[in-house]
């Protein structure tokens, strides 16, 4: 007796199959597809090898002045020669270490939060809150300790918008909170303010905003009273910012079923014990990544603080491109500033989109 | 007479109510002293800097050129002249900017969805790119690295000898109303009624009878036919100017300065890459069950386009685009870091620095803006219930 033996399988067809099936199917799977892939290629065609010949192959990498920029291409030597103000602005030369033992302590310190199985988190976050304000704002501005004073206005370059952006959110995020809580409140008054507040807010540009911060703070405070034009502009972006941390967070606190109000309310919590323990960290954990998002939209919005003679990168770029020694490098430094500030957002995206991902535990229904 | 169980008597702080009403007093005598603070330290402020507060600036005579201006101007009109000047502007390139990045960004929008990977890969690329840079940023880029750096009117880029882009922005061909103006508006607006008639009859009867219409392309041909018949018996409705170079500039015809063009084009293209995400995701809400119960139907892809999906994603859709053109309008005054004179750069920016009335001129243009925002969130949310889904 001979055991049956199967015959071995068949190859599939050839057309089902690797590169040729998948080009088939994914670009040339109509003519109408095949059309628009052709013209997709074409436009890749007419903008990629440009590009690539003036930034990369056609580029001066190497000089220190403009006239080492003999090739067609870009002229990354100005980055080069620049890049110390386009990153710290007129901050000393060397006193430039403060500035980077800053970013090292924040990067030190907020790891532990980004590992997952860290032990107390929420205390050691709250912590770091509390004391990297301080440690930064003393390493910075300086004034104590022996430090030499940096006064705000020599501050700039990527440097000033980290720092308008980190203010803003930190400044604008508890501000926000109580905002909505306040929008959802049973208080007619409250409400009334909050709404009202929110929506003024929201409803001006925030130029606008910088400028009455520039022009009508002054004119608001007692005589004799003055702010840095710094802390006048963070003023102004805490303010606004916080009226879109509030619709964000007002999201998340509509999202939570009503059952979670009632269970509180039923366990005899009052109503700050009942948003502290129960409503908030389940609110919040939902609308983290609208946070990020809308600090995104908040760090592209730093840049507007050139209108009122602030220094950020993007000035600090604008400044350089202008300078007699340096012209018609605009597009050289644009393109530098446009790449940090892309840098960046994209992997902010990225992180909250990753977030989105681990925090979705299902309050979806 | 009952009394309340548990009720305690008179007023005591361990009753929600009683905390309630004193809460709100608290708060709206906090706002009260807070403004009353400020507005006491800004008349102190005001006395002592010896400004006058009022609108009575607005009367006096502005005395600067403005590079662009919609309504006739002359240096010496009023400030209040320039505010409208400076108003229309805004508004013209919020205008032109909701129309073009609505476009571009629905274009964009179906290309992320597109089957074929080059197309989709495209779409993806230009969304992740210029969403995430500064829109600032752009508009200088577009300014001072593109439009700047393009050659003087003498060396123009022509195109057909009706469009030249130089340095000095497009130069365009110019209408001006010619005699065959009026008959051709009333022409136009008898075709549009004709075809609301015309759609009317053709619903009604299809109600009573199935029969189908083609109201496209009759609607079409009313559209295009009752104009041109109002062409050829009038003569044509606009006089067009084409521009001639003449020495060192452009005369004739319409010219967009750079400064309006750069804003656009910045404006557009970062407005659009948020439109496009909107779009997809509006698109893809809807499910996949729906086009299957459309196909069962005997719907053909066409109908089903129009009359399942569409319909439904623009509910998704509307909301979102909403806040996205209040946005567009928003941005539209970083003009003021290229000098395009709009709200902000022109009256805020010019205006103030000349009359010194800070309070005045920041609360204009401030409620400006208001008053943008409020009126087209009113005008979505009324088209946003009139489409809304009716549920039970």
């Amino acid at each position: 007796m001979t055991s049956h033996v199967f015959k071995p399988d068949m190859p599939p067809p050839v057309k089902t199959v690797g590169v040729l099936a998948w080009m088939r199917s994914n670009l040339f799977s109509s003519w109408l597809n095949t059309l628009l892939t052709l013209f997709a290629l074409y436009l890749v065609w007419l903008i990629v090898p440009p590009l690539l010949q003036w930034s990369i192959f056609d580029a001066n990498w190497v000089g220190t002045t403009r006239a080492d920029c003999t090739k067609e291409g870009a002229c990354w030597v100005f980055i080069q020669q620049r890049f110390g103000q386009f990153m710290y602005g007129y901050y000393p030369t060397e006193l430039r270490w403060r500035v980077d033992l800053t970013v090292w302590l924040s990067v030190i310190g907020a790891a532990p939060l980004f590992v997952s199985r860290f032990p107390r988190k929420a205390i050691y976050g709250l912590c770091f809150l509390v004391a990297y304000p301080i440690v930064a704002y003393t390493l910075l501005h300086g004034g104590y300790l022996g430090l030499t004073t940096v006064p705000t206005s020599q501050w700039g370059g990527l440097m000033l918008t980290l720092v308008i952006a980190t203010v803003g959110i930190v400044g604008a995020l508890p501000l926000g909170i109580l905002l909505a809580l306040g929008r959802r409140s049973n208080m007619p008054a409250v409400k009334v303010v909050c709404v009202t507040f929110i929506e003024f807010w929201r409803g001006v540009p925030l130029i606008t905003v910088l400028f009455m911060s520039s022009v009508m703070l002054p004119l608001f405070l007692p005589e004799g009273m003055s702010f840095d034009k710094l802390l006048r502009a963070m003023i102004g972006v805490i303010l606004f910012q916080s009226a879109y941390i509030a619709e964000v967070v007002r999201g998340g606190l509509q999202a939570i079923p009503k059952g979670q109000y009632e269970a509180a309310a039923a366990m005899g919590l009052g109503y700050w014990r009942a948003m502290g323990l129960v409503i908030l960290p389940q609110a919040l954990k939902l609308v983290i990544p609208g946070i990020v998002n809308t600090f995104i939209a908040l760090f592209k919005d730093t840049s507007l603080v050139i209108i009122i003679g602030l220094f950020d990168l993007l000035n600090s770029v604008k400044q350089a491109a202008a300078d007699p020694t340096w012209l018609g490098m605009a597009t050289e430094g644009y393109v530098f500033a446009a790449l940090v500030f892309w840098i960046f957002c994209f992997g902010m995206s990225r992180y909250s989109m990753h977030l989105e991902r681990k925090l979705d535990t299902g309050h979806k229904r | 007479m009952q009394n309340q169980i548990g009720a305690p008597k008179g007023l005591s702080l361990s009753d929600p109510r009683v905390r309630a009403w004193l809460f709100q007093i608290i708060t709206v005598v906090a706002v009260v002293a807070l403004g009353w603070y400020l507005f006491h330290n800004t008349q102190t402020n005001l006395q002592h800097r010896g400004i006058t507060s009022g609108f009575d600036f607005l009367e006096r005579s502005a005395g600067f050129g403005i590079a662009q201006h919609l309504i006739p101007y002359t240096e010496q009109d009023s400030y209040a002249r320039v505010f409208v000047i400076g108003l229309l502007n805004t508004l013209l390139v919020t205008f032109i900017g909701i129309v073009l990045a609505t476009l571009l960004g629905f274009i964009i929008g179906v290309a992320r969805l597109s089957p074929n990977w080059m197309i989709n890969k495209l779409a993806t690329v230009y969304v992740e790119t210029f969403r995430n840079i500064p829109p600032l940023l752009q508009i200088l880029f577009w300014y001072f690295a593109v439009f700047l750096t393009l050659p003087g009117p003498r060396g123009s880029i022509n195109i057909n000898d009706a469009f030249f882009i130089s340095n000095r922005g497009l130069n365009m061909p110019g209408a001006s109303v010619a005699e065959g103006f009026w008959p051709f508006v009333v022409s136009l607006v008898l075709a549009i009624l004709a075809i609301v008639l015309m759609v009317r009859l053709a619903n009604r009867r299809f109600e009573a009878t199935g029969e189908p219409f083609h109201k496209f392309w009759v609607g079409l041909f009313l559209f295009f036919g009752i104009p041109a018949l109002s062409v050829l018996l009038f003569g044509s409705p606009l006089h067009w100017e084409m521009p001639q170079l003449k020495g060192f500039n452009f005369v004739g015809g319409w010219v967009l300065i750079p400064e309006l063009l750069a804003l656009t084009l910045a404006l557009t293209i970062y407005t659009a890459a948020f439109i496009a995400e909107i779009v997809r995701s509006g698109i893809r809400s809807v499910s996949y069950g729906q086009t299957e119960a459309a196909r069962s139907l005997g719907l053909r892809e066409g109908p089903t386009l129009r009359k399942v999906i569409i319909p439904q994603a623009l509910r998704v859709i509307i909301p979102p685009l909403t806040s996205q053109y209040l946005n567009l309008a928003k941005n539209s005054s970083l003009a003021a870091g290229i000098g395009y004179p709009e709200m902000v750069s022109l009256f805020a920016g010019t205006v103030l620095n000349q009359t010194g009335q800070a309070i005045e001129v920041i609360a204009i243009t401030m409620s400006v803006y208001l008053a943008i925002s409020i009126s087209i969130s009113l005008l979505m949310n009324w088209y946003n219930k009139r489409i809304a889904l009716i549920e039970r």
